[in-house]
């Protein structure tokens, strides 16, 4: 596949200026990117997910020296992320010779995006309504306010969250999480983040290195996991993906000091929906040549 | 017994099989690509030698040369419309198909010999891509999917057909380049050489080259299919080392 080498890099520092300046994977962005580019799908989620191991291994350890990470809960979430993931690179496999690969990343990007994107865009819509209007947002969890599903069977008790709940929708969580990953190649972070925030209510000093430490690990048995069975991680680009990565980030953190978070989110979410309105197209529209060729197997 | 010599003789200054050799020689019988490689021309060099009985032929000669590359198993799928997306429904298999092909002729294909013989001997690129074994047939359904076959291979360069592809030096003595794209794959290469006269073959020979590819994009290749374990926790490795590097270089603490 020849691409350019600088193009990548480009690429990669861009991506990782905008996941530093919002504070997220980047693995979204760059994955659909690599595919627009011309990359076959499989290896672009395949190799993406190095990347995404890289920038939070980063992440994380940078949570551990400001000891800003629950290790429980985190124990909880890797563990439903590792059976996420390996159903994850099991269904990539099984799609991908039924030859529908491309249709189910398409179609579940499209998915994701769309309903992620709207929710994001509602969200910053409103809380910029209610500071224009002198009121604060409130996020503070109040005695008794819970989700009933927060009170199942399984509860246990996670100390540096202030959280007792039932581990099944952790679970449930992180397996899905996991799933959408590998199957995705993104680390899910603008998933786990606003979930563990919103929904479990996870004090904000532990939900981003606590998110990241089940990133790092799940995307690490992906991608082994996509190395063994589909043999589409390719490391050369991997490496490129990486270095434009770690330092487009690091710029894009400091600028993102000096921006206002719903600014923030509110443009996320158009990112969002810009994406995966561009996939939706890439669906819906007559295709210059519908004939396509796969190589199943090399005979020597 | 003593009848019967001089009719095996009579049989054997009949027979014009033997009439012409062809005598053929590849400019290089290993290629060795590396990671700049941008294409390159193998040539194929030729004699025709006639023995003392036969007479010149007033036509001339003819010669085609295919040269088929390594076998791929290979599904063509084709994206058609259901509801409001285009998605890939029908497909076609084409269990062993050359990854490359391509064909040198003197003269356009159809001057050289007829429609049949060129079925039948699998002549020429439609020839070759037309041929029963190429894939199953399914009463004219298949035929979209050779076509398309066909137009994607040549978008890449890896079908051709050249009808000026070979020149004769004399009349006896003949050169073709045969075209390797970037994107040809490595391994085994058979070259096929027929010499034509007045629509009839006159004599086939067959050799072969290999392409080989070198140097580091090719060491990551055979370790990412044949070691992928060990593939796949190098690249993780690798991953987690830039994470650290970042960390300890971007520290704000």
């Amino acid at each position: 596949m020849p691409v350019s080498v600088l193009l990548i890099l480009g690429m990669g520092a861009a991506v990782g200026f905008i996941s530093g300046l919002f504070g997220i994977g980047g693995g979204f962005l760059m994955t659909p990117l690599l595919i627009f580019l011309g990359i076959p799908p499989a290896v672009a989620v395949a190799t993406q997910s190095a990347q995404i191991v890289a920038s939070s291994t980063t992440s994380v350890l940078g949570a551990l020296r400001r000891n800003a990470l629950d290790h429980k809960l985190g124990a909880i979430l890797v563990a439903g992320g590792f059976v996420g993931s390996a159903l994850g690179v099991w269904f990539f496999a099984a799609a991908r010779r039924a030859g529908q690969l491309d249709l189910v990343i398409v179609i579940s990007y499209v998915t994701l995006f769309t309903i992620v994107g709207s929710l994001m865009l509602k969200e910053s819509i409103r809380e910029f309504w209610h500071r224009r209007k002198g009121g604060t947002v409130r996020l503070r969890r109040k005695a008794g306010e819970h989700a009933p599903y927060l009170g199942w069977p399984l509860r246990m008790r996670f100390y540096r969250s202030k959280l007792y709940v039932s581990v099944i929708p952790i679970l449930g969580l992180s397996l899905f999480i996991g799933f959408a990953g590998a199957l995705l190649g993104i680390g899910g972070g603008f998933i786990v983040v606003p979930a563990l925030l919103y929904v479990f209510r996870v004090p904000t000093t532990v939900v981003v290195g606590t998110s990241q430490f089940q990133i790092v690990c799940t995307t690490l048995v992906a991608l082994i996991l996509h190395a063994v069975t589909n043999q589409a991680v390719d490391m050369v680009l991997a490496i490129l993906l990486i270095v434009g990565g770690v330092f487009g980030a690091q710029f894009g953190a400091r600028m993102g000091r000096h921006l206002r978070a719903e600014l923030f989110r509110f443009l996320l979410a158009l990112l969002l929906l810009a994406v995966g309105l561009r996939f939706g197209l890439e669906l819906v529209l007559k295709p210059e040549e519908p004939f396509s060729i796969s190589v199943q197997e090399v005979r020597s | 017994m003593r009848a019967l010599g001089p009719l095996l003789f009579l049989v054997a200054s009949l027979a014009p099989a033997q009439a012409e050799t062809l005598i053929t020689s590849l400019s290089n019988h290993r290629v060795l690509i590396n990671s700049n490689y941008t294409g390159t021309q193998i040539a194929v060099f030729g004699a025709i030698e006639r023995d003392a009985q036969t007479v010149a032929r007033a036509t001339g000669y003819d010669v085609v040369v295919t040269v088929r590359g390594p076998r791929q198993f290979l599904t063509v799928r084709e994206r058609e419309r259901l509801g409001p997306v285009w998605i890939n429904q029908e497909q076609q298999k084409f269990p062993s198909v050359p990854a490359y092909i391509s064909v040198m002729t003197s003269r356009p294909i159809a001057e050289i010999t007829s429609d049949q013989l060129r079925q039948r001997q699998k002549v020429g690129l439609e020839a070759i891509i037309n041929a029963n074994d190429f894939t199953y047939a399914r009463d004219g359904a298949d035929k979209p999917f050779r076509e398309a076959l066909h137009r994607l291979k040549a978008q890449e360069g890896l079908y051709l057909e050249d009808e000026r592809g070979v020149t004769f030096l004399t009349p006896s003595i003949f050169r073709a380049g045969i075209p390797l794209p970037a994107t040809a794959p490595p391994g085994n290469y058979d070259v096929d050489v027929t010499l034509f006269a007045d629509t009839v073959i006159l004599a086939r020979t067959s050799t072969d080259f290999e392409l080989v590819k070198t140097g580091f994009e090719e060491r990551i290749g055979v370790v990412a299919r044949d070691w992928s374990l060990f593939y796949g926790l190098a690249t993780a490795v690798i991953a987690i080392f830039f994470g650290w590097l970042a960390n300890v270089i971007f520290r704000r603490d």
